[in-house]
């Protein structure tokens, strides 16, 4: 067994708990994970069914955890999980998933495979068994700040952009500021709208906020690839930026994974509760259009529809406020086939649209959320995760439809009007 | 050994054995499982209407929408051989009157003749469960012995209790004493198959409502 074959299997170990030996013990392979998953859906291939992707798993558990199958390893009847199993089962477990997470909201027996896969991506990761693609996303993020080699000069060229255009300050390093705003790379890259439109709201708001020079990337491509020890490096700097500027609320962008992280598994990887709320960029919109702190005006009168983003809703629980919000500014929105909780992911989630290998498979798997589209024939889509929006983007340019995608933030401040008063100012 | 033995050996010892076996076996199996643990959630808890383990507990028992559709078999027929099952073990009087003996407690019997029909019922259901066991790509993909095993495991008590009423095949003694090895069999195989679900499967779909209660989603 190679060393690091070795390391995987006793990290495979470790994760192994009271909920995973339940979910294995469950398990009666009825095959109605499958007709959740779109990898399944849209190519008919069985290998694809969610509960077989954790094949490898299942057997470290039985090994490792039950009586008869150490009994069975102990006179040399069990099969063990290898190198080679390993990486065949690399497609499956990142390639194949988008930890999308529909699997485990319709297993009959209550299993939470979504949660299994994210466990399992800690061994194959341990193992060298990741895609390329994300290994690199995650190198980057580690040594440079930011998956896609973004720096904190550019970041500053950006805020001087929005300052200049829009005649609003954009705050670095406040101590005290109520509100930290962290951005995606993708935003800073493709999407320089998003800094504009929090800008033009939090003043509308009248809120203090600020950006962290030490901590501006949100998205953790740790938590995609399965490793803890990394995604903790990297969650850490929020943590410390967000501590050290006293803030009370960090705000994630309009990015699903960068939510998850920070919102559901940072307080876990740090080993702490956090001194400060963690809220995305929506939940907040929301809020502000509670307190009256957020006015429109005009709407859209085109046909939009919004599409949910999975670490939002299905793992994140942010379900209403977007349609609260959509229907602030829009007259014509229409939900599609499934929307809401149950929504069909975009096909690139959980670091899959970083996996060059994987592009035809998710090209294939965009089919369902096309057929979603096709039923309601919108003419734009609006979302909240940047990453969603880039993997629509690409999908819809290859299946060559007309169909602009936006932020949903972005939609909102286009209806904040630009002479607005400012909201006095409590702190 | 003659058939009169055979039925006192599988009334006696045998039936011994077999709840023995079962008994032991589910207590070690749940601590086994049970024992290993989790950590604590640290992240803070949103709160939502109708998201908590119990919810999902029973929730999960209804197709979530869109599935009955794509799936029928499996839920229809889930739903009729696990009732029927259940009518079939919990309903007829003899198997009341064992109940009793063993433990004393007891509750009313559903006319036999109504079992017989849930008895044919029950393994129509199987019967075509196991054809979609075979054709469904899924399904045979993911199947291995263990599945055809566990199948026939539950199938056979059914099968021989409804012959040994119908007193068919063989002499009623026979057959009964046959039914009740069969069901000996299930006993002891539930525990460490598949079957476990019976016991398990209140614990993951708590945990899975547990888990996402805390994000506030109801699952």
């Amino acid at each position: 067994m190679s060393a690091t074959l070795e390391k995987g299997i006793r990290v495979l170990k470790e994760v192994i708990d009271a909920p995973i030996a339940s979910y294995f013990e469950s398990c009666v392979h009825c095959g109605l994970c499958a007709e959740a998953c779109l990898f399944y859906t849209e190519t008919g291939d069985p290998k694809y069914t969610p509960i077989h992707k954790l094949e490898p798993l299942r057997r470290i558990y039985e090994q490792e955890y039950t009586l008869l199958g150490r009994l069975k390893k102990m006179v040399g009847l069990s099969k063990p999980v290898t190198d080679g199993e390993l990486d065949q089962w690399q497609e499956l477990v990142y390639n194949s998933c988008t930890l999308c997470g529909r699997c485990s909201a319709v297993c009959p027996v209550g299993n939470d495979i979504v949660y299994m896969v994210r466990k399992f991506r800690e061994g194959m990761s341990a193992s060298g068994h990741a895609p390329e693609g994300i290994k690199g996303a995650v190198e980057r993020t580690v040594t440079i700040g930011s998956p896609m080699g973004v720096k904190l000069p550019a970041v500053q060229a950006q805020m001087k952009h929005v300052e200049e255009d829009y005649g609003l300050p954009i705050p670095l390093d406040v101590e005290g500021a109520e509100y930290m705003v962290m951005l995606s790379s993708m935003e800073i890259i493709n999407f320089p709208e998003y800094l504009a439109a929090v800008a033009k709201i939090m003043h509308q708001a009248g809120k203090t906020w600020t950006l962290c020079s030490t901590a501006f990337e949100a998205t953790n491509a740790g938590i995609q690839i399965g490793n803890s020890d990394l995604a903790k490096v990297i969650v850490s700097r929020i943590v410390e930026g967000a501590e050290k500027l006293k803030v009370k609320t960090v705000i994630s962008p309009e990015c699903g994974h960068a939510y998850t992280a920070l919102r559901w598994e940072g307080a876990n990887l740090v080993g702490r509760p956090f001194s400060f709320e963690v809220k995305h960029i929506i939940e907040v919109l929301d809020e502000f259009q509670q307190q009256g702190l957020l006015k429109t005006e005009g709407f859209e009168t085109d046909k939009l529809t919004f599409h949910d983003p999975c670490q939002l809703v299905r793992r994140g629980g942010v379900i209403q406020q977007p349609r609260t919000l959509m229907n602030l500014v829009a007259k014509n929105f229409v939900e599609m086939p499934d929307a809401g909780y149950m929504n069909w992911c975009c096909g690139g989630g959980g670091g899959a649209s970083a996996i060059e290998e994987g592009e035809a498979l998710r090209l294939e798997a965009f089919k369902k959320k096309k057929s979603q589209f096709e039923a309601v024939k919108p003419d734009r889509v609006v979302t909240a995760c940047a990453n969603c929006r880039i993997v629509l983007e690409e999908s819809l340019e290859h299946y060559q439809m007309e169909l602009p995608v936006i932020g949903l933030t972005e939609l909102i401040a286009e209806h904040i009007p630009d002479n607005a008063p400012q909201a006095a100012i409590k702190s | 050994m003659n058939e009169l033995q055979f039925l006192t050996w599988v009334r006696g010892p045998g039936l011994d054995i077999a709840v023995g076996i079962f008994l032991l076996g589910v207590l070690w199996r749940l601590f086994e499982i049970y024992s290993l643990g989790r950590k604590k959630d640290l992240s803070a808890p949103r709160h939502a209407a109708g998201a908590s383990g119990l919810h999902t507990v029973f929730r999960r028992s209804l197709p979530p929408p869109g599935l009955l559709k794509r799936s029928p078999v499996s839920y229809i027929g889930g739903y009729i051989f696990h009732i029927g099952l259940a009518v079939v073990v919990f309903g007829f009087a003899p198997h009341i009157l064992l109940v009793k003996n063993l433990t004393g407690l007891s509750w009313p019997g559903l006319p036999s003749q109504f079992i017989d029909l849930a008895a044919v019922v029950t393994m129509a259901a199987m019967v075509v469960m196991l054809v979609d066991r075979i054709n469904k790509p899924v399904k045979r993909f993911l199947s291995t012995f263990e599945d055809w095993f566990t199948w026939a495991v539950t199938f056979l008590p059914v099968l021989t209790g409804w012959m040994a009423v119908q007193h068919l095949l063989l002499p009623y003694t026979t057959m009964l004493a046959v039914h009740i090895l069969s069901v000996e069999i299930l006993l002891i195989v539930l525990p460490f198959t598949k079957l476990f679900h019976a016991f398990t499967l209140f614990g993951s779909r708590w945990y899975n409502g547990r888990a996402n209660a805390h994000k506030g989603v109801p699952v």
